[in-house]
């Protein structure tokens, strides 16, 4: 069974187990498309992550439009228990693929060498197998249009660096398990491996982002043009 | 109907309540770090609570109006004065002519006000939002803090206030000021509510947690405030899968220490969220700086919620009586 559980007076997070799982995401994002489907007075925002969903919320809207008998929080936690039974198990829509061309290595992918020796393989191998998956956009979060993506043959699993180290807008990175594309400049802790010429992250677009979670993504090399 | 940056300040940016509904893009909701003080700066001058406010830092800026206009002064008090000698009272309206200048020169209390205009300032929308995004140099003038030469238009004359002016007087104070009843007193006790791990802290480091003092440190900013006190103890140390945060999101570190998450926050986080300060504290939170001290408090949620409401209603009762002074000299 889930939990649900308070994240201050004004949101309540609902958590369906601290593991990373396909059919978890899957089942949050099908509770943030019901809950945008059927939204109530004062719902602000919805944040969904790997295998949790956080309702924000204006408390005293509520309190003036539905007049709670109890709680604000408890009357939001029968809104997210009313979405965890009434949503599907993922979401209606087939995913979007997205086809991310990279250049791997050099200034592009700093970390490339050293990950590939410390894997005992040659750079290509490793950019073989990065490319090889069909990844999920677990969450986007961090940044703007920053994707976690999942989840990176063991193989090429690496943990993140100590410290964070400035970062380029494009550079593709391992953590963990994950794999990410940094949408700004930003310090970052991750292992770097390429870059990718696209614009993850576009303000003047109308949809300022490029990946949503949920979607695929597949990486190719690139020489570039 | 503009008034011009003459001298730029640490960090003066525009913004307004925040820009929420994007999460789901990684966008956070950022907005002013006092929604206390920025409502009311708004409604002393007759705008809507959300209108585009600056948010002013010290050293502040000097700022030039080009037109006469109708401002207010609320949150922190870093001494406004106009013209070199003229010192204004905050948390009310004033009439001030064109021409003259607003300056900051001394440093009293609190870590930020804000400078309302009567019609607000007219900057484009980024996402149904005024604020500017630091981080994503986007939203509210230029996506950055204002510099020297920025000119910031105002929506709307405030030609019926101009009037209020005597001719020997450089502005005018009107004649009312809100009192900030309890949001500000005692600035150093912060309500909190219990985070999902608080139980994960053990019994010890709960009550240091509510008996000790913590520290504001240096590094802080509108992201966050980095907090020095006794090092916390997790019991567990199973690593978290990063999930929603929120403003006032209390993080343990993995060496022990807080950090409390202010208006500028990521909107998800991979740390133990041990407790969150309660949303009617968050404006005396974010008057606090670097080297105060802080005493947490726990409530629970019922008071955490009335504590909320009665603030939200002494709002309106200002807000109403804002709008009928205003209303009153005009007509």
């Amino acid at each position: 069974m889930p939990v649900i559980f308070s994240l201050g007076d004004g949101a309540v997070t609902i958590d369906l187990g601290n593991q990373l799982s396909e059919a978890l995401n899957g089942k949050v994002l099908a509770m943030n498309q019901w809950l945008r489907q059927h939204p109530f007075t004062g719902q602000k925002d919805i944040i969904t992550a790997y295998s949790s969903l956080t309702l924000v919320f204006d408390p005293t809207l509520i309190k003036a439009h539905y007049r709670p008998a109890h709680t604000i929080f408890e009357w939001v936690r029968d809104q997210l228990l009313d979405a965890y039974h009434q949503s599907g198990a993922t979401v209606s829509q087939a995913p979007v693929r997205h086809q991310i061309p990279v250049f791997y290595g050099g200034n592009d992918g700093p970390d490339l060498a050293a990950l590939a020796a410390a894997k005992g393989m040659r750079a290509e191998e490793l950019i073989h197998i990065h490319t090889a998956t069909v990844y999920r956009v677990y969450m986007i979060g961090f940044l703007p249009g920053f994707a976690y993506l999942g989840e990176v043959d063991p193989l090429i699993a690496q943990p993140r660096k100590e410290k964070p180290v400035p970062v380029a807008a494009g550079s593709i990175g391992i953590a963990g398990s994950q794999t990410g594309i940094y949408p700004l400049p930003s310090p970052g802790g991750w292992n770097i491996i390429g870059r990718t010429p696209l614009q993850m992250f576009n303000p003047q677009s109308q949809f300022p982002v490029l990946l949503k979670a949920g979607d695929e993504v597949v990486f190719y090399p690139t020489q570039g043009l | 109907m503009s008034l011009t940056i003459i001298k730029p300040g640490l960090l003066d940016t525009i913004q307004d309540l925040g820009r929420p509904g994007y999460s789901c893009w990684g966008i956070n909701p950022g907005g002013v770090m006092d929604g206390y003080a920025a409502r009311i700066a708004n409604m002393l001058v007759g705008n809507d609570p959300g209108a585009a406010v600056m948010e002013i830092h010290f050293p502040a800026a000097q700022i030039l109006f080009e037109q006469n206009a109708l401002i207010s002064i609320t949150g922190a008090d870093f001494t406004p004065t106009l013209n070199d000698n003229e010192l204004v009272s905050t948390w009310r309206p004033i009439v001030v002519r064109r021409n003259t200048i607003l300056h900051f020169p001394q440093w009293v209390q609190g870590s930020r006000c804000y400078l309302a205009v009567h019609g607000g300032f007219c900057v484009p929308q980024w996402l149904d939002s005024y604020s500017t995004n630091l981080k994503a140099g986007v939203g509210g003038f230029h996506g950055r803090k204002l510099e020297k030469g920025d000119e910031l238009p105002f929506k709307e004359n405030s030609i019926y206030f101009a009037g209020l002016l005597k001719e020997t007087r450089e502005y005018q104070p009107l004649n009312w000021r809100v009192d900030t009843g309890r949001t500000y007193q005692l600035p150093h006790e912060i309500k909190i509510t219990t985070g999902h791990e608080w139980s994960q802290l053990s019994a010890a480091s709960q009550r240091d947690m509510l008996d000790s003092n913590f520290i504001i440190h240096p590094f802080s900013d509108r992201m966050g405030y980095q907090l020095r006190g006794v090092p916390l103890k997790r019991q567990v140390n199973t690593e978290l899968l990063s999930s929603g945060v929120s403003f006032g999101t209390v993080q343990l570190l993995p060496d022990g220490q807080l950090i409390l998450l202010m208006a500028d926050h990521q909107t998800t986080g991979g740390y133990p969220r041990v407790a969150h300060v309660i949303s009617s504290q968050l404006p005396k939170l974010a008057q606090l700086r670097p080297s105060d001290s802080i005493q947490f408090q726990l409530v629970d949620t019922p008071t955490a919620e009335e504590l909320l409401f009665s603030q939200e209603h002494e709002l309106s009762i200002i807000q109403r009586a804002c709008h009928d002074h205003l209303n009153q000299l005009v007509w």
